[in-house]
């Protein structure tokens, strides 16, 4: 009792000292009452330190980064709190996958009402629709995004004579020939974790997994894109010339290294992924864009990316979204989560200046970032239903059971169980599914 | 002097265990495009939940697997504690207190540790084993493949629980008085015998004992091949039926299956420990009666 007191009393103090430095502080502007403070529920390395500018420069709205582990724990923590009515964040870093599945449990406020209407220009159309969902409301504010491209071993592809595979008949060819020159190697592997890998590939397929018609939902997973996509990599793996293991394990971490992985089809981030894994290529490696279906028509999907979104338990919706609109549009913000967090800003105009230095992985290619831009403008549109955490664990399954069996039949037989999966998810919930 | 006991039981037991079964009779109810607020309410489900979970095919396979691998570990398992047990405790054994914590050791891993170490040694791209064998040329399949991966798990689970058991036994060896031995040894008895005759039948409650909490560890398998299920295809997000009910919860965020299940699990459990304790009771307990 005496303790709490005490700690009561200090904070009194601290807050009243705050009170008035705020008064005395030109930054204020006027404001006088306590300084508000917001928690931030955020998993991108270094965020904080980006945070710590506004902080600074902001001594009435104070942020306090609370470090989680990841897109998916961060996510099933909110959805705890909002299910027990306390303990949220008024900030939640949450991936755009994600966005249906917290509307849905009414974790998200919609802060169309409170952002300015200016934002929505710095983005692009398709971003801004996953943080809409397509409607009038607004869920979150987009940090950055993923757009995927390919990353190859620029010193392998010279020795073997192999030309950069601008479709997919040519990456087939040349994974034959790396296969064919080196059985150990290959140029890169079917994975069944990373249902966000997947789903990018049928994104740039033209694949769009669900839909909204009117008062109801469609899951349209089993349609000629997905399946064009599994039955060319359900080919490449019966033939065995690209691998079936899993992404992100130690035996893949040290494939990168070791150069048995030659390529790796991934996002604009890889480079941090890669620095990481695969130290000793340094310099060795080069990015192009995605191989295309349709070479005349360049596409791309996304793999990653969130956006900050405020919770229905904040009591500060205000200043939330004056932090959260600060952090991913302000051009000294955005630059800073560029060059401090290693992120791709959504608000990729905003980070023109802090783009234009390749990553120091990449030193080997210094029009990386123009690269990057180019790709990013193709990205197809991709829209995701209030259920996409079991489309994406039917994936791990199902895709793991096909790449286990290295059959073309088992690679579309996978995406009809997806299919069946999330549908009889949404019906079983009480959906109108058409 | 047992309120506080009571207490405990009721705020961390019978309540959950309340709650659990109040879940398990609900379902989410969607209205519309199920976003926003008042988009989803819960319903009465009656007993429709318990009914998915029994005829759900996953559920079935995730208990076959289960009883299989209980089949693979728990004999190998409780064989290799016995017999470190009478070893430790015969009078010639050298070096007893170190062979005894070496035995102990591994239980002191955590699980997740230990998996995290073996996933290593499994992988052949990253495992000292399969290196050597690579230099000896010969071609040894992946153990996490789906033919062996059972058996993975099983030796992950088999390092720890064998320190385990074999202390439990152990101990209740050293209880025996030893003029047992002594009037054995003058009737002529080797240690075999002696091991065989007088000490496994004299701590049999407690070999009845480890064999029950084997078999609810067994059912209740889940640190191991969830953390080894991102090293392979062929372990799924049901491989064990709690793998099933974590997936449910929080991957698919569907509490109220998942309670169901997770009553299954536990009716299914109590009613296997006490038929177990029936059939062996009358013969490891007879002479106490």
């Amino acid at each position: 009792m005496r303790t709490s007191f005490r700690v009561g009393a200090v904070a009194m103090a601290a807050a009243a000292a705050l009170l008035m430095s705020g008064c005395s502080s030109p930054a204020a502007g006027g404001d006088t009452s306590a300084p508000v403070s917001l928690s931030y529920w955020a998993w991108a390395p270094n965020l904080d330190k980006v945070v710590d500018v506004w902080n600074k420069a902001h001594p009435e709205i104070q942020v306090t980064v609370q470090k989680q582990d990841g897109g998916d724990p961060a996510i099933t923590k909110l959805l705890t709190a909002i299910k027990a009515g306390s303990g949220a964040p008024d900030l939640i870093q949450a991936e755009y996958q994600k966005i249906p599945t917290l509307v849905a449990a009414d974790a998200l406020a919609d802060i169309s009402g409170t952002v300015g209407s200016d934002v929505k220009s710095a983005f692009t159309d398709g971003v801004w629709n996953s943080v809409t969902l397509g409607g009038d409301a607004l869920y979150a504010l987009p940090q950055d995004t993923g757009p995927m491209m390919f990353y190859y071993r620029a010193d392998v592809f010279e020795k073997l004579g192999l030309t950069v595979p601008t479709t997919w008949d040519e990456y087939a060819a040349d994974a034959r020939a790396i296969h064919a020159a080196n059985p150990a190697d290959y140029l890169g592997t079917f994975s069944s974790s990373d249902a966000g890998w997947f789903t990018g590939m049928a994104q740039q397929a033209g694949a769009s997994w669900w839909g909204i018609d009117g008062d109801a939902w469609s899951v349209n997973v089993d349609k000629t894109p997905t399946q064009k996509v599994a039955a060319y990599w359900g080919g490449l793996v019966e033939e065995g010339v690209i691998d079936n293991k899993p992404m992100y394990t130690p035996a893949w971490n040290a494939g990168l290294n070791t150069g048995t992985q030659v390529g790796w089809l991934s996002a604009v981030w890889a480079p941090g992924v890669l620095a990481g894994n695969a130290a000793d290529t340094a310099g060795l490696w080069k990015a192009a864009p995605m191989p295309q279906w349709d070479a005349s028509a360049p596409a791309t999907g996304n793999w990653g990316g969130s956006s900050t979104g405020v919770t229905t338990q904040s009591t500060h919706t205000k200043e939330a979204v004056k932090f959260a609109t600060w952090l991913n549009t302000d051009p000294a913000a955005v630059a800073a989560l560029v060059s401090t967090a290693n992120i791709y800003p959504a608000d990729a105009a905003a980070a023109q200046s802090a783009l234009t230095t390749a990553p120091a992985f990449f030193s080997n290619q210094p029009d990386f970032y123009k690269v990057a831009a180019d790709v990013a403008k193709t990205v197809s549109p991709f829209t995701y239903g209030p259920n996409v955490n079991v489309a994406y664990s039917a994936y791990n399954d199902e895709f793991a059971k096909a790449a286990d069996a290295k059959t073309k039949s088992a690679f579309l037989a996978a995406v009809t169980n997806m299919q069946k999966i999330t549908t009889d998810d949404l019906t079983k919930s009480g959906f109108t599914v058409k | 002097m047992l309120a506080p006991g009571i207490v405990l039981f009721l705020a961390f037991m019978a309540a959950p265990i309340v709650y659990t079964l109040f879940l398990s009779l609900q379902k989410k109810q969607v209205k519309g495009l199920g976003l926003g607020s008042g988009g989803r309410t819960t319903a009465f489900a009656g007993l429709e939940n318990y009914i998915g979970s029994l005829t759900n095919a996953d559920f079935g396979a995730s208990v076959g697997r289960v009883l299989l691998y209980g089949l693979v570990l728990i004999p190998l398992m409780l064989g290799l504690a016995l017999l470190f047990a009478l070893l430790l405790d015969s009078r010639r054994t050298r070096a007893a207190g170190f062979s005894r914590t070496a035995i102990f050791l591994p239980f002191a891993v955590p699980a997740v540790i230990s998996s995290l170490l073996w996933g290593f040694l499994y992988l052949p791209a990253v495992s000292p084993f399969y290196w050597v064998f690579d230099r000896l040329g010969w071609d040894v399949a992946g153990v996490l493949d789906s033919s062996t991966v059972l058996f993975a798990i099983a030796n992950i689970a088999l390092w720890g629980g064998v320190g385990f058991n074999m202390i439990v036994m152990y101990t209740s060896l050293k209880a025996v008085p030893t003029d047992i031995y002594e009037a054995a040894k003058l009737d002529g008895c080797t240690e075999v015998q002696v091991a065989w005759r007088i000490k496994i039948p004299i701590i049999a409650p407690s070999i009845v004992m480890t064999a029950l909490f084997s078999m609810v560890a067994t059912l209740q398998v889940f640190a191991e091949p969830t953390t080894l299920r991102p090293l392979t295809n062929s372990l799924s997000t049901s491989w064990s039926p709690l793998m099933l009910v974590y997936r449910d919860a929080f991957t698919r965020d569907d509490i109220y299956s998942a309670a169901a299940t997770s009553i299954i699990i536990a009716v299914v459990t109590f009613a296997f420990s006490f038929l177990f304790l029936r059939v062996v009771q009358k013969r490891a307990f007879g002479q106490e009666d």
